[in-house]
């Protein structure tokens, strides 16, 4: 008998096994919600697959009889307008600041201690502040993904730089390369790839603080639609919204696996 | 004419001294080789010369001049490993020090000056053989392309002086000696000063016109750490590489008339 560290699945085996524990969720899903909605029609806990098609059917084709918009679909792009938004301005300052405080000695001696205590401040807790400084409009929303997730792009981003054998910084030096040129032709270039892997594992919490902040203060968006239902105890809007978000965060992180895979092969040989 | 001039060169980190009364005098186009024990101070001396490293005392002149106290184009490296950028395509590692110097802010060049970059630095991989891997990334070439591509890039500069940290210690012997007669030739035809590090006695005694040792001449039992290394041999050396067979004829790019460089 082979141990079982030495034991492969095939290729067709590995899909199965891959589809295995979704085929079992379901399962089981339907399982429980058959057996409760047999005990009480009215249970509105696991709704049956045709009340969820229904609900489905309703969120995405149908106006809103109160505001007029097809609401998944508004929700959706007010979202995603917010995370892209949170998304880009942390990139840029994680990216500007990342590359400061990895090259140059002055400035991590002055920002890598202040960012690292930045860091450790539990950003739902600023979201109160945030309210009171910007209102409850679209800015603190965005700058709680901000304050979110930038934080660790720095420090992911100079500790990227700082991996950067020295040797390219001399040798760029001894090709006559100023500050601004090695930042420009040396590492920016390399830790652009780096940017997406850190950004990548940054989606999660994004995600996180755009729905909390959608859920406490907002009048559309997906977060803001699954706490509304929530008192209605609509399991049927819910669940497909859950399900909604995950496909998005999914197709993201794909998204961004191809980008890097696509324009930074060079980064992914070594 | 005196390329490199040393004077009562100390270096020390902390308590621990690891060069001491270094005096050399240097002429330009000699092609030094450093030998000595791993852990003696080579590298150090190299960075010194280098503009990496400051001398804890004493003085190192290049051309009668003080040694700019940075590292800049008058001296070339190449270094064991990680002298090639990965992200860029071999002829754009090239041509990288041409674009540096004439493209102050974006450090890029196009149109016609972009052109003759090009021409300039496909010159140069021919004089090094690597004109078939033009656009391929460094990951992709094996170690002793790799260390083609690093002279080529430093080469492009035409420093005064090249400074290598044993730079085919991690080839194959076939490789280097290959490599050999490659920097042997670029060496004869560029005039420029080379310092060599290198572990094998052979290759120093082979490529060297000048061979210095390094090693420590003082000695305490009771602190090993309280003397540094020394130049204890100063030998002429074959210098004709003709033990590495006879040269190849490689056509060798001149330094083209360039406004304000
Ligand atoms: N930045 C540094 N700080 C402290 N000690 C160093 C530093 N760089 C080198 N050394 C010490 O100096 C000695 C010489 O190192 P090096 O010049 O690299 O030797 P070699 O190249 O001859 O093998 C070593 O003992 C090393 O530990
Ligand atoms: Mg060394």
């Amino acid at each position: 008998m082979r141990r079982l560290v030495n034991r492969r699945p095939g290729t067709a085996g590995a899909a199965y096994l891959a589809a295995l524990p979704f085929v079992l969720l379901v399962a089981a899903y339907l399982v429980g919600s058959a057996a409760r909605l047999a005990e009480n029609p009215n249970d509105k806990l696991l709704p049956a697959p045709s009340t969820l098609g229904a609900a489905i059917e309703r969120v995405a084709t149908q106006e809103d009889l109160r505001s007029g918009d097809i609401i998944l679909w508004t929700d959706t792009a007010a979202s995603l307008e917010r995370l892209g938004k949170g998304i880009a301005v942390s990139a840029v300052i994680g990216l500007a600041f990342g590359i400061a405080v990895g090259l140059i000695p002055y400035v991590r001696a002055t920002l890598a201690p202040f960012v690292a205590v930045l860091s450790m401040i539990p950003p739902l807790s600023v979201l109160p502040i945030l309210f009171i400084v910007f209102g409850t409009g679209e800015a603190a929303k965005v700058v709680l993904i901000v304050v979110g997730i930038t934080p660790f792009l720095i420090r992911d981003l100079a500790l990227r730089v700082r991996e950067l054998p020295g040797e390219q910084l001399i040798k760029a030096q001894t090709l006559g390369a100023s500050t601004w040129q090695i930042v420009l032709r040396i590492v920016l270039p390399q830790v652009i790839p780096r940017l997406i892997g850190a950004l990548r594992l940054s989606l999660g919490p994004a995600w996180l603080f755009l729905i909390a902040a959608e859920g406490i203060a907002s009048s559309d968006g997906l977060g803001y639609r699954i706490f509304l239902e929530r008192r209605h105890l609509a399991m049927d809007v819910i669940l497909p919204y859950v399900a909604w978000i995950t496909l998005l965060a999914f197709l993201l992180d794909l998204a961004l696996a191809r980008i890097s895979a696509r324009f930074f092969g060079w980064a992914e040989v070594r | 004419m005196t390329a490199i001039s040393v004077r009562g060169l100390w270096k020390a980190y902390g308590e621990r001294s690891v060069l001491e009364r270094i005096d050399l005098d240097v002429d330009s186009g000699e092609f030094c080789t450093l030998v000595g024990a791993s852990g003696c101070g080579k590298t150090t001396f190299l960075r010194i010369l280098l503009s990496q490293e400051r001398p804890t005392r004493g003085t190192v002149l290049l051309d009668d001049q003080p040694l700019p106290s940075e590292p800049e184009p008058s001296r070339g490296v190449v270094f064991q490993r990680y002298s090639v950028f990965p992200h860029l395509t071999v002829l754009e590692n090239v041509i990288l020090g041409l674009e540096l110097q004439q493209a102050r802010w974006l450090g890029r060049l196009f149109g016609a000056a972009r052109r003759r970059a090009l021409e300039e630095g496909e010159q140069w991989l021919a004089a090094v053989g690597l004109t078939s891997s033009r656009d391929a990334c460094p990951a992709s070439l094996s170690g002793g392309m790799q260390q083609r591509l690093a002279i080529a890039q430093a080469l492009i500069l035409h420093p005064k002086v090249l400074l290598l940290d044993e730079p085919f210690g991690a080839l194959d012997p076939g490789i280097r000696a290959d490599m050999h007669v490659l920097i042997k030739d670029l060496w004869r035809k560029t005039g420029m000063t080379v310092f060599m590090v290198t572990h094998d006695i052979k290759e120093a005694f082979g490529l060297g016109t000048r061979v210095l040792a390094f090693d420590k001449v003082r000695r305490d039992p009771q602190a090993p750490d309280a003397f540094g290394a020394t130049i204890t041999y100063d030998l002429p050396g074959r210098g004709d590489g003709a033990e590495d067979g006879t040269l190849i004829p490689v056509h060798f790019p001149s330094k083209p008339a360039r406004q304000g460089v």
